[in-house]
């Protein structure tokens, strides 16, 4: 009980730390936010309903003014702007990627670069996108080619989830409470 | 931990924030309702006029916060000028400008404590799913995590550095994650020692059994 909720607690804080860190430099000219390196963690790290909680905690300790939204915003302010479904589209993320993690019986690494891939990828455009379409009236296409430039970062970022999910799970067998 | 809540003390910072947030909450839908620009208008005079009310220095605070909205906003603009759109363009950027201005007076004015209350009150009903004791102690544990993690990773980039010339990039994440978790594992050690998620600073948890000298 107590190591489910401070682990828990961890994770949004990793969340967290990972927004406001400087874009971490791995190629230059893309555009790479590590907020949702830290979501996939969640869900590799703390499976389906803990991950779930984890962002949930984050988004709400930002909606309560702690600037831990990506470039240190905080409050209702990322909410109303056209990314607002990205933020909405997290915990469902966690989720979606910790369910995932939890039910393959494949290698830690790949599992985990699979479901941040299906989880980090498919359904947080299939949420952000119709509602960043919706806020900027515009057709969902567009919205599309607005966050093509995202893309290369993310796949790199699946990858990032996978090494570091596996690297996790060599250190400290048994961290990781997907696979417990 | 800093926030964006603004030092100066304005009298909007004594409303309670649980009433701040449900009038954000529904001044958010009005403006997304919204399909003419003459209540909008009307809304970003609300709103001025609000900022007007808390004085000169929030005022410069609140300009410096939205300084990253004018190019996104002007970007929108030139956008739906190219599109031949304008007035669809001009409405979307209206309606943004107003809710992140409204909704940053609301973050302005309102401190971090007096929010993760109303949260905690919000969360009561639920508190066979989320006990209130366990979101505060997720709460502050977070609070305390955050700045500890930035250290942890201040103090691995340093000794990175000392030993390399190339930069520490993502390879940095995987020991500054180690730690963490460990640091988390022994966090609940100490909880467990001192009775519990639900034992901590609870008073009705272990009220001292009266002895029966003293029911009578």
């Amino acid at each position: 009980m107590e190591r489910s909720l401070t682990h828990i607690a961890l994770m949004a804080a990793v969340v967290s730390v990972l927004a406001l860190m400087p874009q971490i430099a791995l190629t230059s000219g893309i555009p790479i936010t590590a907020t949702s390196l830290g979501i996939m963690l969640c869900g590799t790290v703390l499976g389906a309903r803990n991950g779930f909680l984890a962002v949930v905690l984050y988004l709400l300790l930002g909606l309560a003014g702690l600037p831990i939204f990506a470039g240190g915003a905080s409050g209702y302010v990322p909410f109303t702007k056209p990314g607002a479904g990205f933020l909405i589209g997290y915990p469902i993320a966690a989720f979606v990627i910790g369910w995932l993690v939890e039910r393959t019986t494949l290698p830690v690494g790949f599992a985990a670069g699979a479901a941040s891939a299906i989880g980090g990828i498919a359904v947080l455009y299939a949420i952000g996108l119709p509602v960043m379409a919706w806020t900027l009236d515009i057709s969902l296409s567009r919205a599309a080619f607005l966050c093509a430039a995202y893309l290369p970062g993310d796949v790199i970022k699946v990858v990032l989830a996978g090494l570091i999910t596996a690297s996790l799970a060599k250190a400290r067998p048994g961290v990781l409470m997907s696979r417990a | 931990m800093l926030t964006l809540t603004s030092p100066v003390k304005t009298p909007f910072h004594r409303l309670p924030a649980g009433l701040k947030m449900a009038l954000m909450m529904g001044f958010g839908i009005a403006v997304m309702w919204a399909q003419s620009p003459g209540p909008l208008l009307v809304a970003a005079a609300v709103v001025i006029m609000l900022y007007l009310f808390c004085g000169p220095a929030v005022m410069r605070l609140a300009l410096r916060a939205l300084l990253s909205l004018w190019p996104f906003l002007g970007m929108l603009l030139i956008w739906g000028w190219w599109d031949g759109r304008m007035a669809q363009a001009t409405l979307v950027s209206l309606r943004l400008g107003v809710m992140v201005a409204a909704a940053n007076l609301v973050t302005m004015t309102t401190p971090l404590s007096e929010m993760l209350v109303v949260f905690e009150t919000l969360a009561r009903p639920f508190s066979r799913f989320i006990p209130p004791r366990r979101l505060a102690l997720a709460f502050a544990l977070v609070i305390r995590f955050v700045p500890e993690m930035g250290t942890t990773l201040q103090r691995l980039r340093d000794a990175w550095r000392a030993r390399s010339r190339r930069r520490p990039g993502w390879r940095i994440v995987v020991p500054v994650l180690l730690s963490a978790l460990d640091n988390a594992d022994h966090t609940a050690e100490a909880l467990r020692a001192r009775g519990g998620v639900d034992g901590i600073g609870n008073a009705d948890a272990k009220k001292p059994q009266p002895l029966p000298a003293e029911k009578a």
